[in-house]
Parts: C-alpha cells; sequence; structure tokens
C-alpha cells in the first residue's frame, strides 16, 4: 500500500472543491502529517476526526498556506491552493489574536469583504451593511459595535464565523469551531452550517466531539499523523476506524458514538 | 512672554518660524499615525532600538561629508546615513530572533547598545576632527527646532507629509495584518511586505524627526501619542486621528515654545508636552480613564449593596454591610436605626421577586446565565426578553404554589 513520496498531480479533479495529494508536514524535523491523500465531497459537511496533536488543525493551515509543507500538492476546485487564496472561508481557532485590539465586531466582520474591497480602497457604507448582513445570520447584530474582547468567547467565534461568511466562498474551512461554546452559539454555528449546506458550499470543520459527529456532518476525515479513513459518516465513521485513528486509546462508551 | 508666544503659534513670526512649527506639528501627526502600528504590533521596545542605531549612522555620514566636502550638516545626507543604521539594526534583531534561542528584547538590548556604543565612539572621533561644522552635530541628539535652517525645516515637512499619507493609504492593510497576520495570509495578503512596509515607515518617521526632536527622545512620537489616544476609543481609525492630533498638539507647542527659548531643547518640551497630553487621557478618558473606571466600580459596588441589602431586609434579617446601609438609608429605605421603612419594604418585595427570576434563569439556562454580563446587577426585565421573563414568572410561581 506504500505509495511513493512526491508524485505529479497531471489531472486534478476540477470539480472538487478540494483535493490534497501526498501532502506532508514537520514541525522541526518531526513529521506531523504524512502522506495524506484527501478528495473532499462535491459539497457538504465534513468533519475531520482525530486524536490531538493527530495532524488536524495543520492540514487546514497547510492548506491555506500557514505553514510550510515539505511536500505535496493541493487544489482547490482545480487551482493550486496558492492560487485560490481568499477562495476559502477561514475561521482560525478562537486564539491566535489580541483580544485588546480596537476593532468591534462589526469591524471584524468587514474583513472578510476586503478582497472584495481591493488594496487600497476605503471601507464604504455598503460594506459595512454587506458585513452587518453577516452578524444578524449568526446572531449578532445587537452586539455590532461592542469591541471584540467585550464579547463572551461563543460570542466571538460567531464573529469570525461572521467574518468568514462575508467572503462568501465555496469552501469553508473551520478549526474547531464548536470548541468551548455556549449552547446558543452552538446553535447558531450549526444553523450556518446548514444554509452553507444547502447553498451547495463545503464546509470542512476540525471537530473534537466524537458523540456529535454523526448528527452534525456528512462525511468526515480520520486523520493521524497519516489518513486512516475518507467517505461518507455512515460507512466511514465505524468502532473498527476509530479504534485505528486512536490507537486503542478510546473508552467503550466513546465509541457508541460510531454507527 | 505670552505675546511673543502667541506670534509662533499664530505662526506670524517669520517665514522660517512658520515652517519650523508647521513641520514639527506634521512630524508629530505622522509618528502618531505610524506609532498606532508599532503599538498594535507590539513593536515600542523595537522603535526605541531603530531611534538609538541611527546614531553610527549619522557619525558615518558626517565623517564621510566632513572629508570629502568640507562641510558635514547635510541634513538630507546625514537622515540617509541614519536610516540606513536604523535599517541594519532591524535587520541585525529579525536575524538574532530567526537564528538563535534568544528571545526578541534580549536581541533588541544588544543591538541597541551595540549600534549606540559604536555612535558614541565615532561622536568622538568626530570631536578630533579639524573639519567645521561638528558643532552642528548636537542638535540631532536633543533636537534643536530653532536652530534649523530653512531647507532642513521644508524637507522634515514634506518627508512626514509623505510618511503619514502611505500610512494612511494601506490603514486597512496595515488594522488587518496587525490584528489577525494568519487571516491576512490566509486571504492571499503579503505579510511580511506589508510587516517591512510598516518598520520601514517607522524608521522612516525615526530619522526625520531627529532634527526636532532628537535621537534620545524621538521614540516618544511614536510611542506617547497613541498610548494616549487608545484611552479614548475601542475602534482603529479614531485611535489613528487621534493619535495624529496628539502627536501634532506635541510637535506644534513643542516647537513654538522652543522659538522663544531657543536654548531649551526642543526634544524636551515636545516630550514634556506629549507626557501632560497622555496624563489627561489616562486621568479622564471616559471610559478606559481611571477616574470612570474607579467611578464605575463605585457604581457597582453600590448597586450590589443595595440588591444584596433589600434581599436581606426582604428575608428578615438585619442589614450589616455599611455600603448598603449607606445606600439604603440614603434612598429612605430604612430609618437611622436600620428599621425598614414601608417604601423600603415594597422595594424589598420587589427585589425579592427580581432575584427569584434570575435565580430561576441561573438554573434553567446556566450556560447563557454564566455567559451574561449582567446576572443580578439590574432588573431581569431590562436584560431578557419580555417572554423568557413571564416563562421564568410562570415557573417560579409553580414552584411556589404546591401542585
Amino acid at each position: 500500500m506504500a505509495q511513493p513520496l512526491l508524485r505529479d498531480v497531471t489531472t486534478p479533479d476540477p470539480v472538487r472543491p478540494l483535493v490534497v495529494k501526498g501532502l506532508t508536514v514537520a514541525y522541526h524535523r518531526k513529521p506531523v502529517l504524512w502522506n495524506v491523500d484527501y478528495t473532499s465531497p462535491e459539497q457538504g459537511l465534513v468533519a475531520i476526526v482525530g486524536p490531538n496533536g493527530a495532524g488536524k488543525s495543520t492540514l487546514i493551515k497547510a492548506i491555506l498556506g500557514l505553514v510550510p509543507v515539505l511536500a505535496g500538492q493541493m487544489t482547490v476546485h482545480g487551482l493550486p491552493a496558492a492560487k485560490a487564496k481568499g477562495r476559502i472561508g477561514y475561521v482560525p481557532q478562537r486564539s491566535s489574536v489580541d483580544w485588546d485590539f480596537p476593532v468591534t465586531a462589526l469591524d471584524v466582520a468587514t474583513m472578510g469583504l476586503y478582497g472584495q474591497i481591493g488594496w487600497l480602497w476605503p471601507i464604504r457604507k455598503r460594506h459595512r451593511e454587506a458585513a452587518m448582513e453577516q452578524l444578524r445570520a449568526v446572531g449578532m447584530a445587537d452586539l455590532a459595535h461592542r469591541q471584540i474582547g467585550q464579547l463572551s468567547g461563543g460570542q466571538q467565534q460567531r464573529v469570525f464565523l461572521a467574518r468568514a461568511l462575508a467572503q462568501d466562498a465555496d469552501l469553508y474551512l473551520m478549526d474547531e469551531p464548536f470548541a468551548g461554546v455556549d449552547a446558543a452559539t452552538e446553535a447558531a454555528i450549526l444553523q450556518t452550517l446548514h444554509h452553507l449546506d444547502d447553498a451547495g458550499k463545503t464546509v470542512i470543520c476540525v471537530h473534537h466531539d466524537l458523540e456529535t459527529v454523526a448528527s452534525y456532518f456528512d462525511h468526515v476525515l480520520l486523520l493521524n499523523l497519516k489518513k486512516v479513513a475518507e467517505g461518507p459518516v455512515s460507512t466511514t465513521f465505524t468502532a473498527e476506524n476509530l479504534q485505528t485513528t486512536y490507537g486503542g486509546r478510546l473508552a467503550p462508551s466513546e465509541l457508541l458514538a460510531a454507527s | 512672554m505670552l505675546a511673543e508666544l502667541w506670534r509662533f503659534l499664530s505662526l506670524d513670526a517669520g517665514y522660517n518660524a512658520a515652517v519650523v512649527v508647521i513641520g514639527a506639528a506634521i512630524l508629530g501627526a505622522g509618528g502618531g499615525v505610524v506609532g498606532c502600528f508599532g503599538l498594535l504590533r507590539k513593536r515600542s521596545l523595537l522603535s526605541d532600538a531603530v531611534s538609538h542605531a541611527t546614531l553610527p549612522g549619522i557619525a558615518i555620514a558626517f565623517i564621510a561629508l566632513a572629508l570629502l566636502t568640507g562641510q558635514g550638516r547635510q541634513l538630507h545626507w546625514l537622515m540617509l546615513g541614519a536610516a540606513g543604521a536604523a535599517l541594519l539594526a532591524v535587520l541585525a534583531v529579525g536575524w538574532i530572533k530567526n537564528r538563535t534561542r534568544l528571545p526578541e528584547d534580549s536581541a533588541i538590548g544588544t543591538v541597541l547598545a551595540t549600534f549606540f556604543g559604536a555612535g558614541i565612539v565615532l561622536l568622538s572621533v568626530i570631536q578630533t576632527m579639524r573639519t567645521g561644522g561638528q558643532a552642528g552635530l548636537e542638535y540631532l541628539l536633543l533636537g534643536s527646532a530653532a536652530g534649523m535652517l530653512l531647507g532642513e525645516a521644508q524637507l522634515v515637512a514634506v518627508a512626514s507629509l509623505v510618511v503619514t499619507a502611505i500610512a494612511l493609504l494601506f490603514l486597512k492593510e496595515f488594522g488587518l495584518v496587525s490584528f489577525d497576520e494568519d487571516y491576512a495570509r490566509a486571504m492571499g495578503y503579503p505579510t511580511a511586505r506589508l510587516d517591512l512596509l510598516m518598520m520601514a515607515l517607522l524608521v522612516a518617521i525615526t530619522v526625520i524627526g531627529l532634527p526636532i526632536v532628537g535621537l534620545v527622545l524621538i521614540i516618544a512620537i511614536v510611542i506617547i501619542p497613541p498610548v494616549a489616544a487608545r484611552f479614548w476609543t475601542d475602534r482603529l481609525l479614531p485611535m489613528i486621528g487621534i493619535a495624529a492630533l496628539i502627536g501634532a498638539t506635541g510637535g506644534y507647542l513643542g516647537a513654538a515654545i522652543s522659538g522663544i527659548r531657543p536654548n531649551l531643547p526642543t526634544g524636551g518640551i515636545i516630550v514634556l508636552t506629549l507626557t501632560t497630553l497622555f496624563a489627561l487621557s489616562l486621568l479622564l478618558a471616559p471610559r478606559r480613564g481611571v477616574l470612570a473606571q474607579a467611578v464605575r466600580y463605585l457604581r457597582f459596588r453600590l448597586t450590589i449593596a443595595e440588591r444584596q441589602g433589600l434581599l436581606a431586609i426582604a428575608a428578615g434579617q438585619p442589614v450589616l454591610e455599611p455600603l448598603a446601609r449607606f445606600r439604603l438609608e440614603r434612598r429612605g429605605w430604612v430609618t437611622a436605626t436600620g428599621q425598614p421603612t414601608t417604601t423600603g419594604l415594597s422595594a424589598a418585595r420587589r427585589t425579592a421577586r427580581d432575584q427569584a427570576l434570575w435565580d430561576r434563569w441561573l438554573e434553567d439556562y446556566p450556560d447563557e446565565a454564566f455567559a451574561s454580563d449582567h446576572w443580578a446587577s439590574c432588573p431581569i426585565d431590562q436584560v431578557l426578553p419580555a417572554d423568557l421573563v413571564a416563562e421564568l414568572d410562570r415557573r417560579v410561581r409553580r414552584a411556589a404554589s404546591p401542585a
């Protein structure tokens, strides 16, 4: 089954939102992703599942060009990922920014429109209105003028979601959007994901809660340094595959989550 | 003396003096604008290294000019030398940080000391040279608006204007990179190059300000205005505007005062002006200011004390907390002996009912209640929608009356 590390992608599938071939990433000589192949479904909600340190976030960051890649090719709608920047809606893990920064929720959501506004052009009223629309979609319109640090964790997460929505992308990559959020936020995010799904978009989420995988997502990518399995939740999210992914570190109750 | 100061402030003290005062104001505004990004990008310490690192560049340029032309004081060449040395220092800090395990502040300290030390040695070399004009270097150390030539003042004014304009042009992009670099990169922005441009503007404004503020204090014009401005607003654009205004005021007043007292160092006067504005901002700013925070905290304590006092009354207990006693007495809800009045008793009943609703909410919707900033610090119908309050009320009544 061993595949060669370097291959030529001569025939990328132009239909698929995301195709990854032979992706290998290392931090300080320690591999965190090893020769990962992945082809996303044409649309739908995908969960990336795996233990801590399995390379889930790294996979997203590699696609976005945020970490150096040792080997591999990534295409987004047939384009090399490096050329498709700005066409991927990105919701980062909610920790990487300075919360005392002088921006409001509306300012942050407006950032999603910068690609559309263009270099050096000022932000106009219609842009702010469009961003407001996205805040409304995630239930944050009332708090639009709050400084970002004065929102609760779940509210901050919804603002970052609104920013990604404003990009109006076809492919969305989200890094643990459900981590540590309140019930209201969880419902708002889930509703947003379903809207995106209905609109024919592809949403790929790093997800840590095994119990909700089957109810939230259609497809799953099981990852632990290498790809373990990919496919529809019903056939792929099995107890056997989970055992392989987690290397027997799961309690029997957690395995019950699998179909 | 005041009449004379007014002549400088109203730009009526001659063409030269007017250019100097205007130039200093533009410089201050530019320092404020560029400094905002330096502050938000957490580069304050690096700008200090930049300013000190200009010294050897100035000295080398001076020596070269003196040897080649016999006249060392040619500001544009000295500025080029300063900028070259400053850029070298920035690169050195970056190199040390990336190639070694030293933390950034150690790298900055090392580079700052090395460059400044080299500059001091070169200055003493200049003092032993016979060429004329060496006295002309001191004004770059402490700043001297009064001693500036017309051409120098014009250079400062125009160059500051250019730097400010570039910074404002890239406002949106600089803001994005400063707030969320990863997201900017994921969107396809060349973050490293934008970062470099921000750094270059910081170096530029530092170098341009040397003849007016001097290299020892130039850091103040990129740090104090943004820090002061941050107290007044929670948004980037107003912050930049206020920082520009504070910086311009500092430069304008500083240059005018040094016009009537030419022997005082301009840099010191500008910094003292800026510090005054900073102190006022720190104390008086409406939301983030120290006074406003103290008032808000006291009000909050009084609100909580009042509520807990009323709840104690409703439970038939004595009010012991002095702050609560004070507040309830002032409202006429308890007498001087601590007995609740009629109005006090009805207020207590109202509060107890309100508290029961808050408690119900906390029990039934713990996540939302924990996330709320207002739990039990005001009447519940000010925070929750009417239908939810009505539902909570039904539940409280149901729990109170056995089925």
